[in-house]
């Protein structure tokens, strides 16, 4: 292209300038957001996941589930919270210092994200349920669906449960 | 009766929409006169039919007819009459009603409007693809989401509006939003018909330019408010999360204001032609995609409302077809728009736009990526992933910081060159006035050197914005400045917005301060010199929630009182499982105090409060105010009704006797 550009007409190679600076520029901001991309993304897991030890432990993770009814303990003094997260095959157990969004409750559908701990204990700083009850993050209802495929595929060899 | 005369309308209207497309479409390219007075006639037709299906709607849920699926699953007949009426765009299927009228109300301006300004052809071609995606639309309205299906037998009551909806705030954010979102459907259908038709005057130009801008008005005033409504209504004090649904809205605000900057060169001076197109078809696309996002629910969004993903699927063809359709033709006729041999020099106001073009769709492109990138990847069957606000600031800010700063050159900048020298002189003060407000913002800011940074940035657009009037009142006096077009005294105002709102981005987040404590009746916490006193709880009664009041007493360092706050949390009679947080918030011009109720915890008595001391708050929706402002005063401009008249006295001229 540099070899042609000496004869090309004035107009054109002004263009062609110009679509080259583009094509850089474009270039460029790709590849910073898929730099940037890779540094901040936050894989989700199924407590089952977790659970086979598929997630990574010391960076920042998203799990999912069902809060398990009877689990949610408040601490006698402080903000500090525990409560425990399933998918209908394994748990996990959720620790978290603050305030629970207004449809956190027993059996609600909600996203945890933080680290994992050594004894798979899930240290949130961030607690997502939903604006709407209705409403189940696509994520969790796949973890559910799956965990429940699993229990049936686990379960069909055996005979009739 | 009504709802069977509403969802009759609603059909009507579909099929008038077609006729108007046809009409239209086949009367621009035949030039005949009667298919165009008919695609014309269509048009306001469709829009009288919208309205009455609109009405049809309303009535029925003012009158609280559970009859009606839509109205059974999203209303209640204790809700206050306001919320009855702004429930009706609460849910899917309402809010894609409105969606509808507003478009056909769009047609009908432009094809009323237009008449006098458009040449006859044009102007048909153009309300032709307004009908044709008023068609599509439509018919996805009948077809997937009807709002007029009848439940048999009714409930005995309604499951009530979610009440995070029952707010003044959201009584205008979807309608201002979805305003701009369809207001951008002119623009796509001006660049649509220009490829029909082969070429692209000045004078069109000139007419299509206030409809952009007060799109992005409206584009910006639903933003504004939906932030707003989420900062006092989700209870969190936060008013960008970087959602999904938020982006939705940002990335065709992005492009919007690329396209009334582009659109502002090619009008001016015969450039950009081609550029313009693609921003205008990109505009809309994005509109599309971003009610694509929110109603399918493909994203995990803080926002999300339960939604229907084969809906979703209608909408993704719809979007399909119009970007295709329109990027096919214009591969196929956009050489015909004529390649602009209009000259510039890299440092002129051309090449300014240029730039600013370039970074705001940069800036549209990252936001994009960071939104889709998950649904991508999971198509793919890689991991499941979500984007955090880390990589939307990381991409984002340093996209918009040169963008900004370039915002103050461009206001001085000459059309086809100027010179860096002159371009020096002229704003050494923007410089000195950027230095020094950002080592006054040094101290205040503390560690946080970005937000002065910003302030600093913010100072140098607002001496820039000086600088360019002062030139004006040198050259031509102070009379010159009065007499300055509405347009341009309509940039300077925007402008100026942006420069407040960058006040406010740079500074409500960084010196935010904020606490999550566990406090009792008596119990009081400081926090940025400020003592928040909880004197105590009261029940309260509301025409249809109960909840319950903590009062909170706010005082400053020398104890004198500065604030009362009354933060709730309420239960609402038909979802008792959804309780609502209500913040108490003492708003200023420099910082709010807002106080907020998590949720009582052990046996005590004690509450988990949540306290935030918000500088500069204000800042970043009054910026956008301005912002709104300065684009409806641009578009009130004489200029843009002027080539009416013109055209008038030559058509006069030509006709004979």
């Amino acid at each position: 292209m540099s070899v042609a550009l000496p004869h090309m007409p004035r107009g054109a190679r002004r263009r062609a300038m110009g679509v080259l600076a583009l094509l850089v520029g474009v270039g460029v901001a790709v590849a910073l957001a898929l730099l940037a991309l890779r540094e901040n993304i936050n894989l989700f897991y199924s407590p089952s996941e977790v659970a086979a030890g598929e997630a990574p432990t010391g960076r920042v993770v998203r799990v999912g589930g069902l809060v398990q009814a009877g689990s949610v303990r408040r601490a006698e003094e402080g903000l500090d919270v525990e409560f425990v997260l399933t998918d209908g095959a394994a748990t996990v157990t959720v620790r978290y210092r603050g305030i629970l969004p207004d449809l956190f409750r027993e059996g609600q559908g909600i996203v945890a994200q933080g680290r994992l701990g050594p004894e798979g204990v899930l240290v949130a700083d961030q607690v997502l349920a939903k604006h709407d009850e209705n409403y189940m993050p696509p994520e969790v209802a796949d973890a559910l669906r799956e965990a429940h495929e699993r229990s049936v595929r686990g379960a069909a060899p055996g005979g009739a449960p | 009766m009504t709802a069977e005369l509403g969802h009759l309308a609603l059909a009507l209207a579909l099929a008038l929409a077609a006729l108007q497309a046809v009409l239209g479409l086949g009367g621009g390219a035949r030039g005949d006169a009667a298919w165009i007075a008919g695609a014309l006639g269509a048009a306001r037709g469709q829009a009288l039919l919208t309205v009455i299906a609109f009405a049809a709607l309303t009535w029925a849920a003012v009158r609280s007819d559970f009859t009606l699926l839509y109205l059974a699953q999203n209303s209640n007949s204790q809700l206050p009459l306001l919320y009855k009426i702004t429930g009706v765009w609460g849910a899917h299927e309402g809010s894609l009603l409105l969606w509808g009228m507003v478009l056909a109300l769009w047609g009908a301006a432009v094809a009323i409007q237009g008449r006098r300004a458009l040449p006859a052809a044009f102007l048909a071609r153009l309300v032709g693809v307004l009908g044709l995606v008023g068609t599509g639309f439509l018919a996805f309205l009948l077809l997937t989401s009807n709002p007029f299906e009848r439940l048999w037998p009714p409930p005995p009551e309604g499951r009530d509006l979610n009440p995070l909806l029952q707010d003044p705030g959201l009584a205008a954010h979807p309608p201002l939003l979805y305003m701009g979102y369809v207001g951008l459907a002119v623009p796509f259908a001006f660049a649509v018909a220009a490829l029909l038709e082969g070429r692209m005057e000045a004078a069109w130009l000139r007419w299509a330019r206030p409809w952009a801008a007060v799109a992005w008005v409206f584009l910006t005033l639903g933003i504004a408010i939906g932030s707003w409504w989420a900062y006092y209504e989700l209870g969190w004090g936060g008013w960008w999360f970087w959602d999904p649904v938020e982006n939705a809205s940002l990335m065709p605000w992005l492009v919007a204001t690329a396209l009334i900057h582009s659109l502002a060169v090619s009008e001016k001076r015969g450039a950009f032609k081609g550029w313009t197109v693609l921003l205008a078809v990109l505009a809309f696309a994005l509109s599309l995609l971003g009610t694509f996002l929110v109603r399918s629910g493909v994203l995990t969004s803080v926002h999300a409302f339960a939604s229907d993903p084969t809906r979703g699927v209608f909408i993704l063809v719809l979007l399909l077809a119009v970007v295709g359709g329109s990027l096919l033709l214009y591969a196929l006729r956009g050489e015909r728009l004529g390649v602009s041999d209009v000259r510039f020099a890299p440092v002129s106001r051309e090449g300014a736009l240029l730039a600013n073009n370039a970074l705001l769709l940069a800036a549209a492109g990252a936001v994009l990526i960071g939104t889709l990138y998950p649904l991508v990847l999971e198509a793919l069957g890689g991991a499941k992933i979500s984007v955090g606000p880390p990589y939307f600031n990381a991409v984002f800010l340093p996209l918009v910081a040169p963008l900004v700063a370039l915002t103050a050159v461009a206001g001085v900048l000459r059309w086809k060159r100027d010179a860096v020298g002159r371009l020096a002189r002229l704003l050494w003060p923007a410089g000195l006035a950027a230095l020094g407000a950002g080592a006054a913002a040094v101290p205040a800011a503390r560690a946080h050197l970005a937000a002065a940074a910003g302030v600093a940035l913010a100072a140098w657009l607002a001496g820039g914005i000086a600088v360019a009037l002062w030139q004006r009142a040198r050259h031509q006096g102070l009379r010159g400045l009065a007499r300055m077009g509405r347009a341009e005294a309509g940039m300077h105002l925007a402008h100026l917005g942006l420069a407040v709102t960058v006040v406010g981005v740079s500074l409500a987040g960084p010196l935010e301060l904020a606490r999550d404590v566990r406090m009792g009746a008596g119990d009081a916490v400081r926090l940025g010199g400020y003592l928040f006193r909880l004197e105590g709880f009261t029940r309260v009664q509301g025409p249809n929630y109960e909840g319950v009041r903590a009062r909170f007493r706010v005082l400053d360092g020398d104890g004198r009182m500065v604030a009362r706050l009354f933060p709730e949390k309420r239960r609402y009679g038909s979802r008792t499982d959804m309780p609502m947080t209500e913040a108490g918030i003492e708003a200023g011009a420099f910082r709010d105090l807002y106080v907020s109720l998590g949720e009582p915890i052990g046996k005590t008595g004690d509450w988990a409060v949540r306290v935030h001391v918000k500088p500069f708050v204000r800042w970043v929706w009054g910026g956008a105010l301005l912002m709104a402002l300065g684009g409806l005063w641009a578009a009130s401009d004489r200029r843009y009704r002027m080539g009416v008249r013109l055209r008038r006295a030559a058509v006069a001229v030509e006709e004979p006797a």
